[in-house]
């Protein structure tokens, strides 16, 4: 055997299991197949800042370590300090909808306030929900899924109250259209709405690296741009982990994965890869989503059903201004969920994008330490050249992408008619919806349009590029595996097929599947 | 390991599953988790310490037996006597 552990992605849940098998002496190796790690929350240069991917806002936030609370557990469980994260709170944020706006903190209280004086009727049973979440287990349990509508249903009697506290749930975790899964809502709740947003100072990279340094301080071994092709699987364990070889590598990227559906066993019979290295390992975890794992499988006991990929993405847009936008526009939310109409429609649309709802979020509306970003973390220049990536210039160094004002839009979208689009209209279609996007945010950022000095946009192609997600489904497939257990007695899933969202949620994952598959 | 070396490295393993846990004043008779605040997968990781440091494995069915820094000295003496 060449390892203990093979863990495959380096995102934040790959890293968070190898963490806690290092530390306890396994020989463990993670194969990322980018440059750089974080998978679904990273970073990326944009004219020469670094701009985060995927994180908005840091849910679970806790001013200081609490017994059992999700951020305090992983903390824990990867001998992190609470101090390394340097959190810095959220200002406020904004619930929209046309006929009502709820305001809420980091503070529970104020938005119990917000309700009472918005929808005095509802006020006590929305405490009587609260509570009753309170003693629900924020650990994913097995079993059957139980409707949130249902459940809100049956404590509070306002339709568009239950469509506000849904609007942020299913924006910031949700993979199935239309409902959510109770257990799902009611994590996000206490973990949005009981604990609160937080960003660290320096933001993604700042985790990243953190976690990087600690992986490799155990003794774990990171390879990057380090591809796997195929798990080759025999009599239900996965006996070997073939990494893409040369130069086709790149090819199947572009290419093999665009094609969702496609039969593994097909793809087997028509493979012409020149074979790459080939690992061996007692006990394989992917981070890659269950599909895309399934479809590296050579044989994969399908009687429960093909694994289905996501149906809902996003697009993002991601806005540089000249002027920070509290000062000088007026805007003070961190983040600003909307929806034009009372009802919330959460569904992949029709149309390339669904400007009718969305969220804003201004990154530069945390309650940041002194020294904003100039600070360096732990007495080190902050650099990536402990990270493993492309490393960063000494331009990109000296732009402090917080003495600017960003702001970034984000909407759901349709992976199908993105995907279809040729060069040229894709372009197009970008621009425009670039446009449209920030007009839209008009509504709440007036003046946003004319301070726009840099802009850049993410689609559902760009997801599925970058991350490996088909259908650029970020929050990947609807139907969770919530014990991380595959038909493959080897083989275990971690991450947000896992069924754990947010950051914190998704350490939490890799921490769980390394305790219960392979620790303890 | 006497019985009070074995009470001192449960204390460091413990200091460093709960950093932010004062541990300074632990009664050596009184339940650990009723003292400090540690929730059941902090007190696996004493478990899984134990197994890394000094390769004792516990079998569930004594954890009750690790409750107080006593009792882990007690329980821990013959598995720890020649490390």
């Amino acid at each position: 055997m060449d390892y203990d552990v093979i863990i495959i992605g380096a995102g934040l849940s790959g890293l968070a299991a190898g963490i806690r098998l290092a530390h306890f002496g396994r020989r463990v190796c993670i194969l990322e197949k980018h440059g750089r790690v974080g998978g679904l929350n990273s970073y990326y240069t944009l004219a020469g800042r670094i701009m985060d991917v995927g994180l908005h806002a840091m849910t679970n936030y806790v001013q200081r370590p609490v017994k059992s609370s999700p951020l305090t557990r992983v903390l824990r469980q990867l001998r992190l300090s609470y101090d390394d994260f340097q959190l810095c709170p959220q200002i406020i944020s904004r619930i929209s909808f046309p006929a009502k706006e709820l305001q809420f903190t980091n503070d529970f209280a104020f938005l119990v306030q917000e309700i009472a004086e918005k929808f005095p009727n509802q006020v006590d049973n929305f405490l009587k929900l609260a509570d009753s979440l309170h003693g629900y287990d924020d650990l994913p349990q097995g079993g059957k899924s139980v409707s949130a509508r249902q459940v809100l249903n049956s404590f509070l009697s306002d339709p568009l109250l239950i469509e506000m506290l849904l609007c942020p749930m299913m924006f910031y975790g949700n993979s199935q259209e239309n409902d959510m899964d109770f257990a799902q809502f009611s994590i996000l709740f206490r973990s949005i709405f009981n604990e609160g947003f937080a960003r660290p100072q320096q933001g993604m990279r700042q985790i990243l690296q953190l976690l990087v340094e600690k992986y490799q301080g155990n003794g774990g071994e990171l390879r990057t741009k380090c591809e796997v092709q195929k798990l080759h699987v025999c009599q239900d364990q996965v006996v070997e982990v073939q990494l893409a070889g040369g130069e086709a590598a790149g090819d199947q990227m572009a290419g093999g994965q665009a094609s969702g559906g496609q039969a593994a066993g097909d793809r087997a019979a028509g493979d012409r890869m020149p074979d790459g290295q080939r690992l061996r390992a007692k006990t394989i975890i992917s981070s890659i989503g269950l599909p895309e794992t399934w479809a590296l499988c050579s044989h994969w006991d399908t009687t429960q059903g093909e694994p289905r990929p996501g149906e809902l993405s996003f697009v993002e847009s991601i806005l540089i201004t000249d002027v920070l936008p509290s000062q000088s526009l007026g805007f003070e939310n961190t983040i600003l969920f909307y929806s034009d109409t009372d009802h919330f429609h959460y569904r992949k649309p029709d149309d390339p994008v669904d400007l009718s709802s969305g969220v804003v979020c201004c990154p530069n509306n945390y309650q940041f330490r002194e020294q904003v970003s100039k600070e360096p973390l732990s007495g080190e220049p902050l650099s990536s050249e402990s990270l493993p990536g492309e490393p960063l210039s000494r331009e990109t160094m000296s732009k402090e992408p917080l003495s600017e004002g960003i702001i970034r839009l984000t909407h759901m979208a349709n992976f199908d008619l993105w995907n279809k689009l040729d060069k040229d209209a894709y372009r197009i279609w970008k621009k425009h919806c670039l446009q449209e996007s920030a007009k839209k945010a008009e509504r709440f950022i007036p003046g946003l349009s004319q301070h726009i000095v840099v802009q850049d946009m993410f689609t559902p192609k760009t997801v599925q590029r970058f991350t490996g997600r088909r259908n650029g489904a970020v929050y990947g497939t609807a139907n969770k595996l919530s014990d991380g257990r595959t038909p493959i007695k080897n083989l275990f899933i971690c991450g947000t097929d896992q069924g754990w969202v947010g950051i914190v949620g998704t350490l939490l994952s890799g921490i769980s599947i390394a305790n219960k598959c392979v620790l303890y | 390991m006497t019985q009070e070396e074995i009470k001192a490295s449960i204390l460091d393993i413990i200091s460093e599953i709960v950093p932010d846990e004062d541990t300074s004043h632990l009664d050596p008779d009184v339940r650990i988790r009723d003292q400090i605040n540690m929730d059941s997968m902090d007190f696996l990781d004493i478990i899984m310490e134990l197994r890394k440091r000094y390769q004792v494995d516990v079998p569930e069915e004594d954890y009750p037996k690790l409750a107080t820094l006593s009792s882990c000295a007690t329980y821990l003496a013959p598995s720890l006597k020649d490390k």
